[in-house]
């Protein structure tokens, strides 16, 4: 018998936005209230778990026609380009800088280098995550 | 760099040529190119005769490590003198000898003469050292030159055999010789053998002054092939024939008496000295000439009577220390033996030598150094037996030869002893002079028996394998030229006296020369009827006598137990070293990881409880402690009930949802505790690994998937409770006393001011201490990048593992 998943299916469709949102909040939030790269990035990971449960592994692969390893690359360049960057200005390596600015639709608000650093972090998270659970979940 | 370091540097300078020339110049022998080395170095020793004869000395020094007080310091004196020529003079004929004796076509001549250059400029180095550490440099070097030459022949298992057991005793010992030499240089603050001579009366006060002396001693009876280590030797005798002569009988085992001797300034007004060196040489000579008599190997017979012969001299050089305690020089008879020591050592590179050669010849002409083949050579060699005659009546001490001089010294130095009363020697002395008389009968017994059993007798050509004939002249330049000074050092003793024998045996005992004064050295070829003559006598007759009855009680032999011998003991020893290690290795080596981690937490036991108990480091200390709530409380009775859960249930499945059960705990714990950070991660953290404990189950084979209880086992439980409760002192002392206050108000106080955050976790973690967050994702991209590695390349054949399909 082949089972029918569409209300799983449907559900999912509908909570991964949910998931996926709260995750992008956690991460934006990190540096003022409980949250940060590491945290989000896993929730955004367990996002796309949730579709992997309700799909399957090609489905998800073709949703997100992207090899997770390379964004393992890309956060760890992020983050070391984020501590290195810093040597250009003369300081320490891993100093950050930050500033308030007035930004059209978000009014005043801080830009934070430590935030380019754990974008880096994020990625990576995702990354690592995405790549195990797929990498086993494809072994025989 | 003066030109007495260049002459010890020239043989490896040379060495590293000979491959060379061996390679270029195929069709002349290498050895002739070699050959001029030494004699040039020889000549160029010769020239220092007339410094010596004054015993004025010449010390040159070249820097090598000058922070450490360590140079490369030459040092030229009568006693280094004698050396430098012999390894010279007696190299110069070995290169001459191994000529003839080496094909140029068969051998590997390249590998030979390098190594003996080797082993030439490493001994020319080791009697010239003033520095102790390059001598130690220079004794090691000739340790392994000396084990490359006698593993020469290396597809001979015997040869490799020997090499091995020399090289370990003679290793050991010079590893022990340093320990004496680095004591000696601590109680001394120098490293120059000489400056430590000049403070010899301090030094024999030190408490260390034993332990060096013991050490350095076990340097020098190693290499000499003193009593029990002369074992190596007669192994030895696997090496060519040139290598024997050169180094195991004029050499490299004189290095131990050269130690001895060179070392008497600062050793010999101890007793112990005199009783140990002398008591052991005298012992070795007559342990070794009793040994030599049931040998049937020629070179056998050779190198036992090679170890009883250092044995003399070395109870030469014992016995002579006591000529210090004597107050004045005129009536000093101990002085007898130290020139003994020195005229003996003369003698026994020469007869020794030639015998060497003379042995070789036989080997090479007939096939055979086995003396049960072997008899009736007389008319057929009558060179070598020529030359055999007067090496081996030079032995055993028979006029006109030099041999009978220092063997009456040596009787006469014996005899003094009675007179004697130090270092409780009256009840003793009457061993010493018997001893030696024993020892130099049953010298007299093999001497003769090289004559006789080789030279005399039915010949037997039907058991040798090549046609005897006399050796080519070229073979037999270099043993004539040293029987011919057995001859004339013989009947005319005097003419080393004063160049020679005088020097050197100043140098061994300086402290009572009178200033600028010489040791009156007459070596008279007829003393008048002294008890040393009376014994010779006897030794000649007795000696005839059991030669004549040695059929009768050879069999004496037979009789000595063959299971306790000294070899055995070593075989044995390396064979037990080896067996023990092993099986030390195996019994803790078990290959099972659970016995290594129980290994780490006793250790980790034992190692924090004696601290504890040690230090008296735990504190108990509840004024910091906050109050405990009721939620605290309750957590912790769930977290105790999951941790018993896991470690309780029976199925594999209930202790993994107990595990997470315990993660959950954890981050509720978190909540508690205020760490809203902490308590996110923990949640998430948890659900993955959990969900990978439960893969890994998924895919447990199916034999080990059944459900079973683990096993109770007290030893483990011991650990487990011991490693707990460890950890629990170590937690609540760690608590209980803070010594300076936390540097969290400085993140308080500047999370906002100075890094723009509000939540100080992740401020920390990105900014304050953002390196560590750096490599942590690291890790993990490490681990994801190792788990994809570890799925995807399966490199076995068949790619298929899992047992399950």
């Amino acid at each position: 018998m082949k089972t029918n998943d569409v209300i799983f299916q449907t559900v999912a469709k509908v909570v991964f936005f949910m998931i996926i949102f709260f995750a992008v909040h956690l991460f934006f939030a990190g540096h003022y209230y409980p949250g940060g790269g590491f945290v989000g990035g896993l929730l955004t990971s367990g996002a796309i778990v949730l579709l992997l449960l309700a799909f399957d592994i090609k489905t998800v692969r073709h949703g997100f026609p992207l090899d997770f390893k390379w964004l393992i690359g890309l956060g760890l360049l992020f983050s070391v380009g984020t501590a290195a960057g810093s040597l250009l200005f003369n300081v320490p390596f891993f100093t950050h800088a930050y500033n308030y600015f007035q930004l059209p639709l978000f009014g005043k608000t801080s830009l934070h280098t430590a935030m380019l650093f754990d974008l880096g972090v994020y990625l990576v998270v995702i990354g690592v995550t995405m790549t195990i659970i797929q990498t086993i979940g494809e072994s025989e | 760099m003066s030109l007495l370091h260049w002459a010890i540097l020239a043989p490896f300078l040379m060495a590293v040529f000979v491959p060379l020339i061996h390679k270029r110049a195929a069709a002349i022998h290498t050895g002739w190119f070699v050959l001029i080395l030494p004699v040039l170095l020889f000549g160029m020793f010769l020239q220092y005769l007339p410094v010596t004869r004054e015993n004025s000395s010449i010390t040159e020094t070249a820097s090598w490590i000058p922070s450490l007080g360590i140079n490369f310091t030459a040092y030229i004196d009568g006693l280094s003198l004698l050396f430098a020529l012999l390894i010279t003079g007696i190299g110069s004929l070995v290169v001459l000898y191994s000529v003839f004796y080496l094909s140029q076509s068969k051998e590997k001549l390249g590998h030979f003469y390098v190594y003996l250059l080797m082993f030439m400029g490493a001994m020319l180095g080791v009697v010239l050292s003033d520095n102790v550490i390059t001598l130690y440099m220079f004794w090691e070097l000739t340790s392994i030159s000396s084990f490359l030459l006698i593993a020469y022949w290396y597809d001979r298992e015997r040869s490799r055999y020997g090499a091995l057991k020399s090289m370990l005793i003679t290793v050991f010992g010079g590893l022990m010789m340093l320990g004496g030499f680095l004591v000696l240089s601590l109680m001394g603050d120098t490293f120059s053998i000489r400056e430590l001579a000049a403070q010899a009366l301090e030094l024999n006060k030190d408490p260390l002054f034993g332990l060096a002396m013991i050490l350095v001693l076990l340097g020098a009876f190693t290499k000499s092939a003193q009593f029990p280590f002369y074992i190596w030797l007669p192994d030895a005798m696997e090496a060519p024939t040139p290598v024997s002569a050169y180094l195991h009988s004029a050499t490299m085992v004189k290095a131990g008496i050269y130690l001895v001797a060179r070392f008497s300034p600062i050793f010999a007004f101890s007793g112990y000295w005199f009783w140990i060196v002398g008591a052991v040489g005298l012992f070795t000579m007559t342990w070794a000439s009793f040994n030599a008599v049931k040998q049937t190997d020629l070179k056998g017979i050779l190198a036992f009577s090679t170890v009883s012969q250092l044995g003399l001299i070395m109870s030469l050089l014992g016995v002579g220390a006591a000529s210090l305690h004597v107050e004045s020089l005129d009536d000093n008879l101990f002085i007898t033996a130290v020139i003994a020591a020195v005229f003996h050592l003369i003698n026994h590179a020469t007869f020794k030598g030639s015998l060497f050669m003379a042995v070789g010849i036989i080997d090479h002409e007939t096939g055979t150094r086995d003396i049960r083949k072997l008899g009736g050579l007389m008319s057929l060699m009558p060179v070598t037996f020529t030359l055999s005659v007067i090496g081996a009546f030079s032995m055993a001490g028979l006029p006109p030869f030099n041999g009978f001089l220092s063997k009456e010294m040596f009787f006469a130095s014996m005899v003094h002893l009675l007179e004697l009363d130090l270092f409780q020697m009256d009840t003793w002395a009457i061993l010493f002079p018997v001893m030696a008389w024993i020892g130099s009968v049953f010298t007299f017994i093999y001497s003769i028996m090289i004559i006789f059993k080789v030279f005399t007798g039915r010949f037997q050509p039907e058991k040798l394998e090549k046609k005897p004939h006399e050796a080519p002249i070229g073979m037999l330049v270099s043993p004539i030229i040293l029987a011919l000074l057995v001859v004339v050092f013989g009947l005319f003793p005097n003419l080393l006296s004063y160049s020679l024998i005088q020097p050197a045996a100043a140098a061994i005992v300086p402290s009572i020369l009178p200033p600028g004064g010489q040791l009156d050295v007459h070596i008279s070829f007829w003393h008048g009827f002294k008890p040393e003559l009376f014994m010779t006598i006897g030794v000649i007759v007795i000696g005839i006598l059991l030669y004549k009855l040695m059929p009768k009680w050879i069999k004496m032999y037979d009789y000595m137990p063959g299971k306790v011998t000294l070899n055995q003991l070593y075989n044995a020893s390396l064979y037990a070293a080896e067996r023990g290690s092993n099986a030390i290795t195996n019994s803790y080596m078990t290959g099972f990881i659970r016995s290594y981690l129980m290994y780490i937490f006793v250790f980790f036991i034992g190692m924090l409880g004696f601290t504890m108990w040690a230090k008296e480091a735990f504190h108990y200390d509840a004024s910091a402690a906050a109050p405990i709530g009721l939620y605290e409380v309750s957590l912790i009775i769930v977290l105790v009930i999951a941790t018993a859960t896991i470690l309780l249930a029976k199925s594999r499945l209930t202790s993994i949802i107990a595990l997470g059960g315990v993660g959950y705990t954890v981050s509720l714990f978190f909540v508690i505790f205020r760490a809203p950070d902490l308590a996110l991660t923990q949640l998430v953290i948890e659900t993955v690994s959990t969900a990978l404990f439960l893969l890994c189950f998924y895919h447990l084979p199916k034999l080990s998937r059944h459900e079973e209880k683990r096993r109770f086992q007290a030893g483990n439980a011991l650990v487990a409770a011991g490693v707990g409760i460890m950890v629990t002192l170590l937690g609540i002392s760690a608590h209980s006393s803070k010594f300076f206050t936390s540097i969290n108000d400085y993140y308080v106080e500047n999370t906002y001011k100075k890094a723009g955050g509000e939540n100080m976790v992740n401020v920390i973690l990105v900014d304050f201490r953002g390196f560590d967050t750096l490599f942590e994702i690291t890790v993990l991209a490490v681990a994801a990048l190792g788990i994809y590695g570890l799925i995807k390349l399966r490199l076995e054949k068949g790619g298929e593992t899992n047992e399950n399909k």
